[in-house]
Parts: structure tokens; C-alpha cells; sequence
């Protein structure tokens, strides 16, 4: 979370507010959001009259619109919600809506060290990205994965830069999709691109591309890697900007690359989503040593255990030693931790959220229909009716709890060696 | 029945066939054949083919075989002999013309049911190998246009269709808005993580058949159904790259369908009613990627109507009165065995039901599927040849009404209705529970 110096980390629980007083103020509600800080609930809710608007902590917004959707707290604390206004949309944050009117608008994406948003936008028939009220210049007659740059300065999307005629095969395969940067494609174009990234820095941005009917690479702002590989999936850039870092399919098994360069010695029956470490010391991924086997590979060493229906993303510790995911086996999720799995389960795990020293792993879980906080494997509070992932102060001991429970929304800031022993 | 006269197929006008062959060499031939047979599929491949004794049970399996008047050429056998049998043969040294040919068959003439499988005493899998086939087609560019189009749109949205990132949500509103004149608190829960269920949908739905989505958000709002839809690519379950030989894209819109479902945290995903999105989806797509069962489970419409209606969440208030029969599609009876199911769901919201015979999973393919009606219209009298059978087992049943619990097999009879003109119509089982079910009087 962004501005975690700013949020009250006094311990101690607090009822905020009673759902019902949100609740009742309409004829229907579809979303709650929660904000980082856990000092606001707001819900969205359509009125008698069939407008749309929100209430934060018991206070409507001035405006209501005709339509509204996706209401969500940024991770720097404004909510924001996409709505329609005389038959045009805008995002509305913390209540205002933005200048610009847009056909459509979607997919906001929120930066990671600034309260910049992006969404992606429709005008005249033509695709591009706005980010902060300000729309791109260019448009595109087509356009799909966009990302921000970390300090939401800079934005990148796949994007369709050639026309095709229906059922043009030809045509396609010549190349018609490239990336573009702040809405100025790249020169090259290629059959597909896909998932285009930025580097920590904000200055290059790679992605994969596709250059035959069964080759692909990586380009990095626009240069691609010599190379060419069966497949290959969601490139990373090192924290120091210095490597790309990709799976890609190489004679017929899952290699791990870098710069153009296998890296790693295992043939893997599937690798993806590679993570660095904090500091780049280590790099991770999802892996399948043999076929139907998952596990998380890290520099290249597959953990022990292997999970048979899925595992997800990686999450490394703030020390960057240790690491955690989320896993399922026979239709029962729960979590591994450096390899080791808890022996509890449940029906939904979300992802593992490790304690400022790196000791502790939390993670929200459900079971039955009630949500909990489990703690290295086993349960220490819970039976909410709703509740948001836990937060974790930084460089310190306290953890910060968001939940619903007989109604009322509270707020609970406890001592991690209180809760955890 | 109809015939259909003066359509010569090896003379159709097809680019994707006509105009890739003029880059082929002998030598990429060659080269693109030894690399399907000795690095992808060498073990299987060698097994079927030393296993065949050449007895032709299989052959009246195939319904394009007994439609053409059991004409040899059509035989399942005789499609790999002319095939992959062949390519062996010849270690791959063949003319551009020959893969012409051969793309034809593959592509048009089987549609990779399935069926003759049953009746071969060895189980061998003909559709494994004309797939086997229809890769070396994709590797050296030769697939009929609009097949290779429907991959196309794949490889670049994600969806069958070309849908638009905007439509796709744009679509869900308005078919929200629109249920809600039926059912004023129906809702389309967008992106709503943490749902127990996702529902998915092959791209002809928000493209052309969007009410489909609106009936589908009625009866889960009947049945309580706490459910998502995502907001992103990913939506789309649909898979024609599987058919054309396109594995890595068939790979890429398997993953990102799974991805998403994982991202909004659901507990299942229940699927519209499509046959091959089915298999995509539970079998050759997570097979591509690593995964022996799907990562989080997957039900098909017929499945999850059926247990709609055996708990009770959804009541029939009066059932469906037309004379109707049923299409059993290949992905899912005879490659689920959901046929039992499939008539537990029809029984229970139709009065006047006349079964189809051969039925379950010795029911003939309708001759849509495995890719065959995404090959166009240039190869729309191939599939008329090829379903007389089809058109005299529905004509059979006496019926005026077919449930098709699939896409494609909605879309092939209705051209087999309208070709033999047997003056039925074709419906979803969607479209037959959204009128007889009990809808409570505080809905609406
Ligand atoms: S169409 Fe079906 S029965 Fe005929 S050869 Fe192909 S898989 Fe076999
Ligand atoms: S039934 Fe089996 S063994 Fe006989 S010809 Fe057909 S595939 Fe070959
Ligand atoms: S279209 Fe229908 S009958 Fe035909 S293969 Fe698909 S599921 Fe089977």
C-alpha cells in the first residue's frame, strides 16, 4: 500500500460504521471497497430513481450518474468508480467526475509509486489510453493490454497499427500489431505483441512478440532478441533494469531466458510468471517439472512438493528470502511456504502476505462461507462475513484488519506478536 | 433429400488453401513434417498407425462416409491413408498441390468427432490423427481462410470474434438492462472476485446471440447464484485454434481463460453451451499447457441445468409444449458422457419429447465441429454432402424442435435444417428453461 506512513497504526479495533445505514439508502448494492488505510467503506448503490452514485462512510456523493460500475479504492486511497453521464463515460474519483467524456472506458490500472490512473478509452470508433484526465493524442483502430509505468507517467498498449480487411489472412500475417508508447507506436510491426511491461526505471518497455506462425520472442523498446523460441510468456525486467527476464519454449521444453540467453539448465514441461526478489537477488517462477506437477522454481531449484490443479504467482518476502504461494491440490487450496505446505486447507486462499521481519506468512482465507486470517497454516481470527487482505505494517509490528462482521464494518489495528504468539 | 449438384471440391475457392500453396516448397514440406512426426507426435502416432489392420469397421461410423453413399474416398481409413499415411510414405517429399489435397480432407471431411474411434476394435483415435494432420497444415500456412481467421482473431483478442475489449462489457450492460424488463433485480456481476462461480462464453454470444447472455443472468438471479463475469480478456472459452493446428495460440486463450478465473478467485466456472469450447477448455488446452485435469473445475451447461433443476433452484412452472429432439454433441456426450444428464434437463422442461436414434454417444456429429463450419461458406455444400445422415435422423423423430446444447451444432443444423428443408427449428436449452421456469412473484 502507497502512503502507509499516513495510515493510524494505534492498535486497537474500531467500529466504523453500520453496513446497514449504507445499504438502506438504496434499492440495490453491488460493491463494497474498503480503502487501504481501513478508514473508509463506501458501497455502490442504484436509487429509487435509478441513478447510480456511491456513499463513503455514510455521506452520498453530490453527483449520481445513469450507470456506474467497478467501484474500488486506489492503492493511494481515492475511490473511483466508472460512470455514465448523457450517454458518455468518465472515471470519477473521490466523488468528481473527470472532464474528459469518452464512448467507453475500462480497465483502470492504478500506478505503483504515484496516484496516477489509466484507463483505456474509446473515442470516434478509435482506441488509446488516458491517463489522469489526459486522453492520448494518437488513436488506434484497435487496441488491447495496456500498462503503466511505475511512477504513472508513461503508459504502453498492444495496438493495431495497420487496417485488415475482413478475413484478410494475408494481411495479418505481414504484421499489423506493434506497441505503443504514450500513444507513438513502435516502428516494427509483428503478427501479435502481447503484454507489453515497463522497466522499474519507466524508460523501456519490452513485450512478447510473435514474428511467424510458430516463432516468438521478446523486443525491448522496439529491438528484438535475435532468437527465436517455440513460445513464449510475460517477460520481467530485473529490479536494475539491467535483464529481461522470460520463459520461453525451446526444443520442445520450458526454458527460463534472459537477454536473448538461456539462463536456467531444467527443461520444464511449463514455466511461467518469473518474479524478482526484492533487491533482484533471486529470481522465481511457476513451474511444472513433470508433466501435471506444479511447484515454484526459484534460481532454477524446483521446491520439493508438487501440487496437481494449480499454483499461483510467487510472493517474496520484504528480505528477500523467502517466498510464498498460493496452491491447490485435488480441488483444495491452501499455501506453500519456502516449499513446505500448511497442513490446513480451505475452500479460497488469496495471496500470502509475509510480516514486516519475514517470519510470518498471513493470508485471508474462506472456509464454509466465512472468511478468516490464518497464520502460518492455521486460523487465528476470522467468521467474517467480508474481509480485505490483511496489511502489513512497514518496518513494524502492528497489522492492520478490514472486515464486516454482524453488520457493522470494522477497523482493527492489532500487534502481530498479540495475534500471531 | 436434397443433393447437392454441380460442386466439385477439389476445385473451391478457398485462398487459405489456393493462394499459401504458391509459397510452399518441397523442402519446407519436408522440413515441417519431419518436425511434427519425429519431435511432436512421433510415439502415438507410430502406434495408431502400425495398429490398423485396415478392416473398415470405422468406416460406417462416419457420417460423411454413409452421407455420400459410402463412398470409399470418405472413410475414415482412407482420410489417413491420404493424409499423414501418405506424408509418412514419402518421408514428407511431396508437391505443394498434394498438401492442397490433404488440407481438404483434414479440414472439411472429418471433423474430428470422434465416433469412428468406438467402432475400431483397437480404439484408434482418426481425429488425433488428421489433428496430427491439420498441424502440418498450420505449420506451413495452408488453412482454409476463415478458419484460420477465427484463429487470427484469437491470437489478437483473445476471442473468437474480434470482439472489442468495450463491446464485450458494453454488451453486458445493455443485455442487463435488457433482462431487467423481465426481471427487474437481474444482475451481470462484473469482475466481482471472490464469486463462487465465473461464467464463460464462446464470442458469438455478445456478437450475435447477446440474449443468450441476458437468459443466463435470469436464471441464475432465479437460482441464487452467486456468479461473475470478468471484465477483461479472458472471457472467451472458445478455442478454434485447437482446430486449425495453431497449438500455441490454442495455449495462449487457454491460459489467460484459466488465469482470470483464478484472478477472480471462483470456486468453478460454468460454461455456456458449446461442444468443442468444452474440450478446449477441459482437455486439449490444459493438456497443451501442463495441466492433466483443469485447474479449477469446470461444468458444462448441461451439467450445471441439470443440477439447477435436481436441487430445486430452478422450478418449471409449465413445460415447454412443442414436439422437440435433441442433439447429443460429441464433445460432451461422447466425450463426457452428459447425455443422461442432457435428457434428465429436457424431461423435465418438456412435455413432448421424441429421443433421436442412434443417440448418447453413438449419435452422429451434426458435421459442424472440429473446426468444419468455421471453414465458411466456400465449404458450406461439403458439410451439406456430408450430414444427409444427420437430416434424415432428425427428420426421423417427427419432431418440430431440436435442442442443441452447442454452438456449433446450433449453427450446423440449422444450415441442415434449412438445406434439406425440414421445417424444424433449433433452440438452446437456455432459451426453452428461461420461458417455463417458475420465476418468484418478488422478481419480478
Ligand atoms: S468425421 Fe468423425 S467419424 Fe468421420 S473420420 Fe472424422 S472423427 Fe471419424
Ligand atoms: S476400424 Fe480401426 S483398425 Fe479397422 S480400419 Fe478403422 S482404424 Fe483401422
Ligand atoms: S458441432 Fe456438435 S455434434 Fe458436431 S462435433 Fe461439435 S459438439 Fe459434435
Amino acid at each position: 500500500m502507497a502512503d502507509a506512513d499516513k495510515v493510524n497504526w494505534q492498535t486497537g479495533k474500531q467500529e466504523i460504521i453500520d453496513i446497514n445505514s449504507l445499504t438502506n439508502q438504496f434499492k440495490r448494492v453491488d460493491e463494497y471497497a474498503v480503502s487501504p488505510d481501513g478508514d473508509k467503506i463506501a458501497v455502490l448503490g442504484q436509487a429509487e430513481d435509478d441513478t447510480f452514485t456511491a456513499i463513503v462512510n455514510g455521506e452520498k456523493w453530490p453527483e449520481s450518474f445513469e450507470l456506474a460500475w467497478y467501484l474500488r479504492f486506489t492503492p493511494h486511497g481515492h475511490l473511483i468508480c466508472l460512470a455514465r453521464i448523457d450517454d458518455m463515460w468518465t472515471l470519477v474519483v473521490d466523488g468528481k467526475p473527470w472532464e474528459n467524456r469518452f464512448e467507453f472506458i475500462w480497465n483502470p490500472q492504478f500506478a505503483k509509486n504515484s496516484p496516477a490512473i489509466a484507463l483505456a478509452y474509446k473515442s470516434e470508433f478509435e482506441y488509446g489510453v488516458v491517463v489522469d484526465d489526459k486522453p492520448w493524442e494518437n488513436r488506434f483502430q484497435a487496441m488491447r493490454d495496456f500498462t503503466l509505468s511505475p511512477d504513472g507517467k508513461h503508459t504502453a498498449a498492444t495496438v493495431q497499427v495497420e487496417p485488415l480487411g475482413e478475413a484478410d489472412v494475408f494481411k495479418f500475417f505481414e504484421g499489423v500489431w506493434s506497441v505503443a508508447v504514450d500513444g507513438k507506436a513502435w516502428d516494427s510491426k509483428y503478427i501479435n505483441t502481447w503484454r507489453p511491461i515497463f522497466s522499474p526505471d519507466n524508460s523501456s518497455v519490452a513485450a512478447e512478440i510473435r514474428t511467424d506462425i510458430a516463432d516468438y520472442s521478446l523486443s525491448v523498446d522496439s529491438r528484438d532478441w535475435s532468437q527465436k523460441y517455440g513460445c513464449v510468456w510475460e517477460p520481467v525486467f530485473s529490479p536494475d533494469g539491467s535483464k529481461v527476464v522470460a520463459p520461453v519454449r525451446h526444443e520442445g521444453a520450458w526454458r527460463m531466458a534472459a537477454n536473448g540467453e538461456l539462463i536456467w539448465k531444467t527443461r520444464f514441461s511449463q514455466l511461467w510468471k518469473p518474479q524478482f526478489a526484492p533487491g533482484g537477488k533471486k529470481l522465481a517462477a511457476i513451474g511444472s517439472v513433470e508433466f501435471g506437477r506444479w511447484t515454484i522454481v526459484i534460481d532454477d531449484r524446483p521446491w520439493g512438493q508438487t501440487f496437481r490443479d494449480m499454483v499461483l504467482e510467487p510472493v517474496f518476502s520484504p528480505d528477500g528470502n523467502r517466498a510464498a504461494a498460493v496452491v491447490k491440490d485435488e480441488n483444495r487450496w491452501t499455501i506453500c511456504a519456502d516449499g513446505k505446505t500448511w497442513h490446513q486447507d480451505f475452500d479460497m486462499v488469496w495471496d500470502p502476505v509475509f510480516t514486516a521481519d519475514s517470519a510470518r506468512v498471513l493470508a485471508k482465507v474462506e472456509k464454509d462461507g466465512k472468511y478468516h486470517l490464518a497464520a502460518d497454516g492455521s486460523l487465528k481470527m476470522g467468521g467474517f462475513d467480508k474481509f480485505w487482505d490483511p496489511v502489513v505494517e512497514p518496518d513494524g509490528n502492528n497489522l492492520l484488519l478490514r472486515y464486516i462482521e454482524d453488520g457493522k464494518y470494522i477497523r482493527e489495528v492489532k500487534k502481530v506478536s498479540d495475534l500471531l504468539g | 433429400m436434397a443433393e447437392v449438384r454441380g460442386f466439385d471440391e477439389s476445385k473451391v475457392d478457398d485462398a487459405g488453401l489456393n493462394e499459401s500453396i504458391k509459397k510452399l516448397t518441397p523442402e519446407k514440406i519436408q522440413r515441417v513434417v519431419q518436425r511434427v512426426f519425429n519431435k511432436e507426435s512421433a510415439a502415438r502416432l507410430q502406434v495408431y498407425l502400425n495398429t490398423c489392420v485396415h478392416c473398415g469397421l470405422c468406416a460406417e461410423a462416419c457420417h460423411t462416409y454413409v452421407s455420400r453413399d459410402h463412398d470409399p474416398r470418405f472413410a475414415p481409413v482412407s482420410k489417413v491413408r491420404d493424409t499423414i499415411w501418405e506424408l509418412i510414405k514419402n518421408k514428407g517429399k511431396v508437391e505443394p498441390e498434394k498438401i492442397k489435397d490433404m488440407a481438404r480432407i483434414a479440414f472439411t471431411e472429418c471433423g474430428a468427432c470422434r465416433r469412428c474411434s468406438m467402432y475400431c476394435p483397437f480404439g484408434i483415435d482418426i481425429a488425433y490423427l488428421i489433428l496430427v494432420m491439420r498441424r502440418i497444415c498450420n505449420l506451413l500456412g495452408v488453412v482454409p481462410k476463415y478458419l484460420q481467421d477465427t484463429t487470427n482473431s484469437h491470437a489478437a483478442t483473445m476471442n473468437q470474434m474480434w470482439v472489442h475489449q468495450d463491446e464485450w462489457i458494453d454488451t453486458l450492460q445493455w443485455q442487463e438492462e435488457e433482462a431487467q424488463f423481465e426481471m427487474p433485480n437481474v444482475r451481470i456481476p462484473l469482475d466481482k472476485e471472490g464469486a463462487d462461480v465465473m461464467y464463460s462464453v464462446i464470442a458469438p454470444e455478445p456478437k450475435i446471440l447477446a440474449q443468450l447472455l441476458g437468459n443466463m443472468a435470469q436464471i441464475m438471479t432465479v437460482a441464487g447464484i452467486d456468479w461473475t463475469m470478468p471484465a477483461t480478456d479472458g472471457w472467451d472459452n472458445s478455442n478454434m485454434a485447437m482446430y486449425s493446428g495453431d497449438f500455441e495460440v490454442m495455449g495462449r486463450v487457454e491460459k489467460l481463460h484459466w488465469e482470470t478465473a483464478a484472478r477472480l478467485k471462483v470456486k468453478k466456472v460454468v460454461m455456456g453451451e458449446c461442444g468443442h469450447a468444452f474440450r478446449g477448455a477441459v482437455y486439449d488446452g490444459p493438456r497443451w499447457l501442463g495441466w492433466q485435469y483443469p485447474p479449477i473445475p469446470m461444468v458444462h451447461a448441461i451439467e450445471f441445468y441439470y443440477d439447477l433443476l435436481k436441487s430445486g433452484r430452478i422450478k418449471v412452472k409449465e413445460k415447454y409444449k412443442e414436439h422437440v429432439t435433441v442433439q447429443d454433441p460429441c464433445n460432451t456426450v461422447r466425450g463426457r458422457g452428459l447425455g443422461h444428464k442432457l435428457r434428465y434437463v429436457i424431461d423435465q422442461l418438456c412435455e413432448n419429447f421424441t429421443d433421436i436414434d442412434p443417440r448418447f454417444e453413438h449419435n452422429y456429429c451434426c458435421g459442424a465441429g472440429g473446426g468444419t463450419i468455421n471453414c465458411g461458406p466456400p465449404w458450406k455444400p461439403t458439410r451439406m454432402r456430408s450430414t444427409r445422415v444427420k437430416a434424415e435422423q432428425f427428420e426421423r423423430t417427427g419432431a418440430g424442435v431440436i435442442i442443441t446444447p452447442c454452438h456449433n451444432c446450433h449453427s450446423g443444423i440449422e444450415d441442415i435444417v434449412g438445406h434439406y428443408g425440414l421445417g424444424m427449428h433449433v433452440k438452446f436449452i437456455n432459451e426453452i428453461m428461461v420461458d417455463v421456469m417458475e420465476k418468484p412473484e418478488d422478481m419480478g
